[in-house]
């Protein structure tokens, strides 16, 4: 293993030069850019006297006390835009009007939560070596350009490049994701059954474990966990391969009972013991040195008779040469705790609705939703049914209440404007989408890389929560981050990724009238309704400070009517781009 | 950790051994957040040691702050993130700055309440957080700016980088109480030392190097500048290592560990006795907990912090341990551990032997364990008054050879050597 781990650091140091230079290219804007847009502030329209005083009572309107609604029932409220948003918010990573509409045009909740969770059973197409650069340069010996490598052998000098397109194809995944669930159900489990890449520094392993997260995502959670067991990035990951009779290696036993099915939430739970006995049922799985795939070695295997604690109800279980169903065994032990159920209802819960668990929550959300799932013999997709569908998950105390990560954010800009990442070539297909990992990264979060085994910390870190997202240090660079796309642009080989305003406010229902047109984009963009006294600030800022709303109307019909005309279009365009650099400047739009 | 040890030779460092808490969690992030909020093994706390004092001497932060007597950041974690040790009330009592130079000017918001819901209460949060960014921002960048480095710091080092941004903000003035510095990589499962080069080499050496070169670095680097009479560091991590390598030359999580103290106004020495360990240990063999770590916080809370009553931050009183020089002049009294003075007569011995041990009184539960620290037999137990005491022990049946002996009084452990001929 030596070899490989020295070739790593050499591998991310590299990564991490390209990386710094990609990521100060995503400088802050220039300064005249930012003193442009910064000087529409509220003290100067304030000044104005431009704010009404019905504005102002609204905005102390907005303090009302929310009461908590509901439990699983279904929700058998209007079906509105604010209903079919909040759905695809919490299910994709970033709400486009189109699918916006889609929903809506579902007409109910419930047809609109069998969409979300009718992913598509075909597995996507596999990435491709699109890291071969002709400038560095670095060519895959064993596979051609454009071509997958998720078959080919291992390859030292290449793993690191294949993980790479492996995280970017990911990324890719989550931009282009359709109006369904697959993408943050396969980042739910990413998280909860947490590994890294650097674990194994294999492409082929990384790729195969996303793929079997995916396979699992809606599917039986019990099939999952054995699954997961013998997958071998996690063998590696938790030192299973090295388990064996001679010297068991609690890291797995431990993890499969704290963090993936019993959880350590209440003082009844497994104990130490249980752990050491765990790990000897599980001694015997290993990886073929060669093809890095799970082997079962019976030699290593411990077939002693192994004796659990009172919370497994004393259970013995005799060893046998047979791993899988010892294994089995274990498992059929471990999921007649409904410990097991609970936990992972609280874990789905935090992810898709709030963080607080209180006794209400616990008795008429949890605990329920955990006999749904004992019911359905740990069927994943009737649990999220039944929690998408409940009248708790659309109260409205629940919604706008999740801080976006560094995913919602980072992808969510793109989905948000509809953009896709440019690739004039393959290599600058990678190269951008390394980027915005990296950046994601520097945000706290690289997808495949969680810090540790528990999953990223927003999950699991009571007090804070999602608020560990939030640092004067991350705020600032999402910051940067959306002044960028709004103004800037990030230059992709030829190309330009950038906001593309005025296709994105064309694609409303009347952009000719400010207020319809603030309207139409706050539904999209912020997930609760904002004060008139705000409204009317970013109406300013269309109007550049008139108070008549014909300035915009006119600015966008001579546009329209006349698109060649450089004037015309600067006038919107600049307008827009403060607009929307505002807009997702405000706390609002850290919130979903 | 030659860096260190020249560090000792000069009198700048306190060694307490054994530091763990009484049950240990072998969870990681239990054990973190045991370790982060001081609490018990079975308790639960919200808010973070640090954050507990920071708040009791800011009972109003957030609010008002920064003001004209308070301008600097209460606490700083270098790092984008803030880890829960610094957790106050309701928000943390600190920030997180990756580069002290980075300046961002965040846009006006329109002042207005956030609704009384949890969107509204995560949207005040956010706001907080982005207007005390803009103002501290001011603060740490004048500081990082007015500040510098004398010293060389190693290269290739990430804790002495975030070491030297410390040095340089104390040097650009500002009166930041607590910094936090933070390096990973300690869980060591597997590949701990290099199986070519022997024990001294490989991932645990290399870790334990970096803390050294870094802490050696900042320690020259603040006498340069001249302010080392006023910054002491503690170093603490969730948990120690198992004794025994398991089959993947590493180790799994352990019980307790030593903890390191330096800075000029230190009492250099060694707290606690030395960890016996058995010549072929058993994997799970694992070192016992002698000193809580909440006694390190209570001593630096009372003698560093100056604060009278450690308890109304801890919850509890634990004992204070003679770490801090401010605490020699004072008129506390010097804690005596739980057990000390261990010992046996004879030792080789064949038949009987005496052990003898003195306590402040207590729970006594006197064992005996084979080198791979399997308890063998309870040789005694029961509960024994403060002074000293004396247990002879007859087993003329005991194969001889090498065994070891334990002697716990309520939290503490003291395990020795025996030998049988």
């Amino acid at each position: 293993m030596g070899d490989f781990k020295l070739s790593r650091r050499r591998f991310i140091k590299k990564m991490a030069k390209g990386a710094s230079v990609k990521i100060e290219h995503l400088a802050p804007l220039p300064a005249e850019a930012l003193a442009k847009a910064g000087a529409l502030n509220s003290e100067a329209l304030a000044k104005e006297g431009a704010l009404p005083a019905e504005a102002l009572a609204n905005a102390s309107a907005l303090t009302t006390e929310f009461t908590l609604q509901g439990g699983l029932d279904p929700y058998q409220g209007p079906w509105t835009k604010a209903e079919a948003a909040h759905l695809l918010r919490r299910t994709t990573f970033g709400l486009k009007q189109a699918h916006l509409e889609q929903m809506l045009a579902l007409g109910n909740a419930a047809a609109a939560v069998d969409a979300v969770l009718n992913v598509p059973a075909t597995p996507p197409p596999p990435p491709v070596n699109n890291y071969d650069n002709p400038a560095a340069p670095y060519f895959d010996p064993n596979v051609p350009s454009g071509q997958t490598w998720v078959n080919a052998a291992y390859d030292v000098e290449a793993e690191g490049y294949r993980i790479e397109s492996w995280r970017g194809w990911w990324l890719n995944r989550m931009i282009e994701g359709e109006a369904n669930i697959q993408e943050k159900m396969t980042l739910f489990w990413h998280n909860h059954f947490a590994t890294k890449t650097e674990a194994i520094f294999s492409g082929k392993t990384v790729y195969n474990h996303n793929k079997m997260l995916r396979a699992h995502a809606l599917g039986n959670f019990k099939a999952f966990v054995k699954a997961v067991t013998l997958d071998p990035l996690m063998l590696y990951f938790l030192n299973g391969y090295l388990n064996n009779v001679a010297s068991p290696d609690e890291n797995y036993s431990r993890e499969l009972q704290e963090l993936f099915t019993v959880g350590k939430e209440s003082a009844n739970t497994y104990s130490e013991d249980d752990v050491v006995v765990a790990a000897r049922i599980l001694t015997g799985w290993t990886l073929n040195p060669q093809t890095l795939e799970t082997i079962f070695v019976q030699q290593l295997h411990d077939v002693g008779i192994k004796v659990f604690s009172p919370f497994y109800n004393n259970t013995i279980l005799q060893g046998s040469n047979n791993g899988e169903a010892d294994l089995d065994a274990l498992l059929n032990m471990i999921f007649q705790k409904d410990e097991v159920s609970l936990f992972i209802c609280r874990e789905i819960y935090r992810f898709f609705v709030y963080y607080k668990i209180d006794a209400d929550v616990e008795t008429n959300v949890i605990e329920p939703l955990a006999q749904v799932f004992r019911d359905n013999n740990y069927e994943i997709a009737p649990v999220m049914r039944a929690l998408l569908l409940s009248e708790h998950f659309f109260d409205a105390v629940n919604k706008g209440c999740q801080i976006k990560t560094p995913l919602d954010l980072t992808v969510g800009v793109l989905r948000n404007y509809n953009l896709s990442l440019p690739s004039p070539t393959l290599y600058d297909q990678y190269f951008i989408r390394l980027s915005i990992n990296f950046f994601c990264g520097g945000l706290q979060m690289l997808p495949g890389d969680p810090p540790n085994v528990a999953g990223w910390p927003a999950y699991r870190q009571s007090p804070n929560f999602y608020r560990v997202w939030i640092s004067n240090d991350t705020i600032r660079n999402r910051n940067i981050l959306t002044d960028v796309m709004a103004f800037q642009g990030v230059d992709v080989g030829t190309e330009k990724l950038i906001i593309n305003h005025i296709a994105f406010a064309a694609q409303f229902s009347d952009p000719s009238d400010p207020n319809a047109l603030i309207d139409d984009m706050l539904a999209l963009l912020y997930p609760m309704p904002i004060s008139v006294l705000k409204k009317t600030f970013l109406k300013s800022i269309l109007l550049s400070g008139q108070f008549s709303d014909h300035y915009w109307t006119d600015a966008w019909n001579a546009y329209i009517n006349n698109p060649g005309d450089p004037m015309a279009y600067q006038t919107v365009l600049f307008r827009l781009a403060s607009l929307h650099k505002y807009v997702m400047n405000l706390a609002e739009y850290q919130l979903i | 950790m030659t860096a260190l040890r020249d560090m000792y030779n000069d009198g700048l460092v306190s060694v307490v051994q054994n530091v763990g808490y009484p049950n240990q969690d072998y969870s990681h992030f239990r054990s973190t957040d045991i370790w982060m909020s001081g609490a018990d093994s079975d308790q639960y706390l919200e808010t973070g040691w640090a954050g507990r004092y920071l708040q009791s001497q800011h009972p109003l932060y957030p609010d008002g702050y920064p003001n004209p007597d308070n301008p600097d950041p209460l606490a700083i974690q270098i790092g984008p993130v803030v880890s829960l040790a610094l957790m106050g009330t309701t928000v943390p009592v600190g920030m997180g700055i990756a580069d002290p130079t980075a300046f961002y000017q965040f846009v006006n918001d329109i002042p207005e309440p956030a609704p009384n819901t949890p969107y509204g209460q995560e949207l005040e949060f956010i706001r907080l957080v982005t207007q005390q960014a803009q103002v501290y921002y001011d603060t740490v960048k004048n500081a990082a700016e007015n500040g510098q480095n004398l010293g060389q710091y190693p290269a290739q080092n990430r804790l002495a980088e975030q070491l030297r941004i410390v040095a340089q903000l104390i040097s650009g003035g500002l009166k930041t109480p607590i910094y936090i510095v933070e390096l990973g990589g300690f869980d060591t499962h597997s590949e701990q030392v290099d199986g070519t080069f022997g024990n001294a080499e490989g991932a645990h050496a290399y870790l334990l190097k970096m803390v050294s070169d870094a802490i050696g670095a900042f320690q020259n680097d603040l006498k340069l500048l001249g302010v080392d009479d006023r910054v002491a560091g503690m170093t603490f991590s969730e948990f120690g290592r198992t004794i025994g390598s398991n089959a993947s030359i590493g180790t799994d999580h352990g019980a307790a560990a030593p903890l390191f103290v330096f800075g000029k106004e230190v009492i250099p020495g060694i707290i606690g006795d030395n960890p016996v360990i058995p010549s072929t240990p058993l994997v799970s063999y694992d070192v016992d907990m002698q000193h809580d770590f909440r006694s390190i916080y209570a001593s630096a809370l009372k003698d560093w912090f100056g604060i009278a009553n450690p308890e109304s931050i801890l919850g509890q009183t634990f004992p204070i341990l003679p770490i801090f020089k401010a605490g020699q002049s004072g008129t506390q009294v010097i804690h005596k551990p739980d057990v000390m003075d261990v010992g046996n007569y004879p030792n080789p011995f064949h038949g009987a032997t005496t052990f003898t041990f003195t306590s402040e009184g207590g729970y006594v539960v006197i064992s005996l364990l084979d080198m791979g620290g399997r308890v063998l037999q309870t040789v005694a137990e029961g509960s024994y008054p403060s002074g000293t005491h004396r247990v002879t022990y007859n087993r003329s049946d005991l194969r001889p050879g090498n065994y070891f002996y334990q002697v716990k009084v309520n939290g503490s452990t003291v395990t020795k050597m025996l030998v049988v001929i």
